[in-house]
């Protein structure tokens, strides 16, 4: 297996490839490579958007080789929160990555006037962008489509003009429809004058016994595709929850003034498959095909004239850009989630700060003057998309502000207590019991996906749990996706690997391991983050928890602060946290 | 969801383009029928390159699209729809006409075996098939389907069907 770190620097415009057999074999690759490597990159207080600031592009040992397998891990300062930036995607960047021989890529400085990375197996060029700086997102990417090689095995990732602008919560989208979407690796990227980034490879993989990977390779296929473990995947997908959630009263809905949305069964998974969903597909090397597409079809004239857009959709797009913004159209969502696509804006953020803003509007926190005129009310779609550009070209102060996130804005107008994030970052699209409060907040990047604690409040909703199981759960969950997200394979696939399958697969590539070792490994990546965000000024007790959700009912009844408090000393003492 | 027979063919590891020639010289008893891979479902793929990483994987015992007979390529990116490179076992095939030094040689069954020793890596083969199913790889030797079937295996949503074609002249 290659153990490769491909070195770019920008402002040298200089390349090269360092042999990294250790850093590998001590810390896996994804994750725990990708801290590591941000340790050794970013001094303590680096600026995120200065050119001293990295991104680091990791994958691990099952990319490429075994089914599902299929995230590359993107690590960095984040400019939204100041601390440890990490997000996921898929599409085929893992599988170009594997194939163009480099299992990490970091990129460091600042080219001189726009560019784009263009690697081809050994090959790396830094090539002129300037005719493509300020397009959007997908036509970025049909524009690289033609000049760049690779067709069928290559990836695009690329930003909008929102990660030009360094909006805080700007996206990279990966291939079309799949992003590095939280925690603004968009805006690192536009503050690097880097506007896209081309892998294609031809390499290949021997594996050391091909009848054992063969015999791993078809036990893993025949699971994820034969068995239940994925099926909400392959059906309606994410979006399913919608109507779960509505009716368990864990939907935030208008900026989580309820959790339920009256008009939740006009945006259900349901009915997004019955009215909009035209294909599915996959990110390359998983036969599940999760990625549901939506045609939005517009007429433009009155003369049967229409406008064709294919739009993706998932639980958390709906969520934020639908019921917390009261949209109660799945046509209307699409245009957001649309807008949000073209401009390379991260849709969960987005659609919480615009939920922020339409209560601060209501409440005469600001005026029709910061809003430029726009009357942001629940539902007004147009509005909605028009502010949507507004912050990605920050025409005034307060949609600059809108343009750092929730916390920043609300610091700046007031509504602290119904700005939703949690540690910097929007929340996600569940309010379901004081484990999904806890999990994002303690959570190393913040995600209802560091710790899934969303799924322990329904888990204890069906069988109650006391607070220390619950946190017990959280930390299991946190020690072991560490490692998960460093083989790299997707969180959707968790029921395919077990610990037993993720041996096995490991032991098909030549990477012995025991159930202890990953373990230990685990742990020590979650250490080595919470390390990073310390050095970078994080602090667990200092951290705001708005109010409203105390103040809304949950999917586990009222929560209260006693409770959450209560979590989160269990936690800190169970971290050896004092 | 389909049913998944997962049936392992033994392909012996080494150099793609090897094995093609073992496998067919040690077929069975020469059928009255040959079978022949087809794309039955083309608007059904979902990109998920499950059959090039069967096709490599089986047929040459490595991790690799480029080592792949069958291709799937998008036509305008992600957002258009996929095409599926399959070689259709020509009943004249150019890619043994076009072939110079009798490397790729068609059978009197109709199916087209490959020489490796024979091969000069011309790409003459490539350039004679219009549809793409043959190409030189990295090693410059033809990359060339053998229809053994293992990617249907692999295939989620029925895109690929293996179908019996008539020996010609039998």
């Amino acid at each position: 297996m290659l153990r490769k770190v491909l070195y770019i620097d920008l402002t040298r415009e200089e390349s090269w490839v360092e042999e990294r057999q250790e850093l590998f074999e001590s810390w896996m690759g994804g994750t725990g490579v990708g801290i590591r490597l941000l340790q050794e990159e970013c001094p303590p207080g680096t600026d995120p958007l200065s050119p001293e600031a990295p991104i680091i592009l990791s994958i691990g040992p099952l990319n490429g080789v075994f089914p599902v397998a299929t995230k590359t891990a993107a690590t960095f300062k984040s400019p939204l929160t100041g601390n440890l930036g990490e997000s996921y995607a898929g599409g085929r960047l893992s599988l170009a990555l594997r194939f163009a021989g480099h299992e990490a890529v970091v990129i460091r400085g600042r080219a001189a006037r726009p560019s784009y990375i263009s690697i081809n197996d050994r090959d790396v060029r830094i090539k002129d962008a300037t005719s493509i700086w300020g397009v959007d997102a997908q036509t970025t990417g049909v524009i690289l489509r033609e000049k760049e090689s690779g067709l069928g095995r290559r990836s695009i990732i690329r930003i909008g003009p929102a990660g030009e602008a360094a909006v805080r919560f700007a996206c990279v989208m990966v291939d079309t429809y799949r992003h590095f979407g939280r925690l603004g690796l968009g805006a690192t990227f536009g503050s690097k004058n880097l506007k896209a980034l081309v892998v294609s490879g031809t390499e290949h993989v021997d594996v050391p016994d091909i009848k054992r990977y063969k015999e791993v390779y078809s036990r893993l296929y025949k699971t994820a595709v034969g068995t239940e473990v994925m099926e909400k995947y392959h059906d309606i997908g994410t979006s399913v929850n919608i109507s779960v959630l509505n009716w368990l009263r864990g939907l935030p809905t208008k900026n989580f003034l309820l959790s339920s949305f009256p008009e939740g069964e006009k945006i259900s998974g349901e009915a997004f498959a019955e009215k909009h969903l035209i294909r599915r597909f996959s990110c390359a090397g998983c036969p599940i095909g999760c990625v549901h597409i939506a045609a939005l079809k517009t007429a433009f004239s009155e003369h049967h004239e229409f406008e064709v857009r294919r739009v993706s959709y998932d639980y958390e797009p709906i969520y934020s850009l639908g019921s917390n913004l009261g949209v109660k159209t799945a046509e209307g969502i699409l245009q957001l989630i649309d807008a949000c696509e073209r401009l390379g804006l991260d849709v969960m953020s987005a659609g919480v700060v615009l939920s922020w803003a339409t209560e601060a509007l209501e409440k005469g926190l600001i005026t029709d003057k910061e809003t430029m005129g726009l009357p942001l009310q629940w539902n007004d779609v147009d509005g909605y998309t028009k502010a949507l550009e507004f912050i990605a070209r920050a025409p005034n102060e307060f949609y600059a502000a809108l343009g750092r996130g929730a916390d920043y804005a609300a610091k700046k107008y007031g509504g602290l207590e119904y700005a939703m994030t949690l540690g910097g970052n929007e929340v996600s699209g569940y309010h379901t019991g004081p484990a999904s409060i806890v999990g994002q907040l303690v959570g190393v990047r913040h995600s209802h996906l560091d710790n899934a604690g969303y799924g322990i409040d329904q888990k204890s909703i069906k069988k109650p749990m006391d607070l220390e199981m619950m946190v017990d759960e959280m930390i299991k969950e946190d020690n072991s996706r560490g490692v998960f997200n460093s083989l790299v394979a997707c969180l959707f696939a968790r029921g395919v690997y077990s610990e037993e399958n993720i041996i096995d697969s490991l032991g098909a590539v030549g990477i012995v391991k025991s159930r202890d070792e990953l373990q230990e490994l685990g742990r020590r990546i979650f250490e080595e983050k919470y390390k990073f965000k310390t050095q970078e000024g994080f602090d667990l007790s200092a951290q705001r928890i708005p109010r409203r959700f105390y103040e809304t009912v949950s999917a586990s009844g009222m929560v209260t602060a006693e409770t959450v408090q209560e979590m989160l000393r269990i936690y800190r003492k169970k971290r050896g946290w004092g | 969801m389909p049913e998944i027979h997962v049936k392992e063919m033994e392909a012996s590891q080494g150099e793609p383009g090897l094995n093609h020639q073992e496998i067919e010289e040690n077929s069975p008893s020469k059928p009255k029928k040959r079978r022949r891979l087809k794309v039955a479902n083309p608007e059904r793929c979902i990109g998920c390159l499950g059959c090039m990483f069967a096709c490599s994987r089986i047929r040459t015992g490595t991790v690799s699209l480029d080592r792949s007979a069958i291709k799937v390529q998008t036509q305008g990116g992600i957002e258009g729809d996929y095409r599926v490179v399959v070689c259709r076992a020509c009943r004249d095939p150019p890619c043994a006409r076009a072939c110079p030094t009798g490397a790729l040689e068609k059978k009197a069954d109709g199916r087209v075996v490959f020489h490796k020793d024979l091969c000069q890596g011309c790409g003459k083969c490539q350039e004679a098939c219009l549809v793409g199913a043959i190409v030189l790889g990295k090693e410059k030797l033809p990359i060339k389907c053998i229809h053994c079937g293992a990617c249907v295996d692999f295939c989620p949503h029925g895109v690929l069907e293996m179908e019996e074609i008539p020996v010609e002249g039998g």
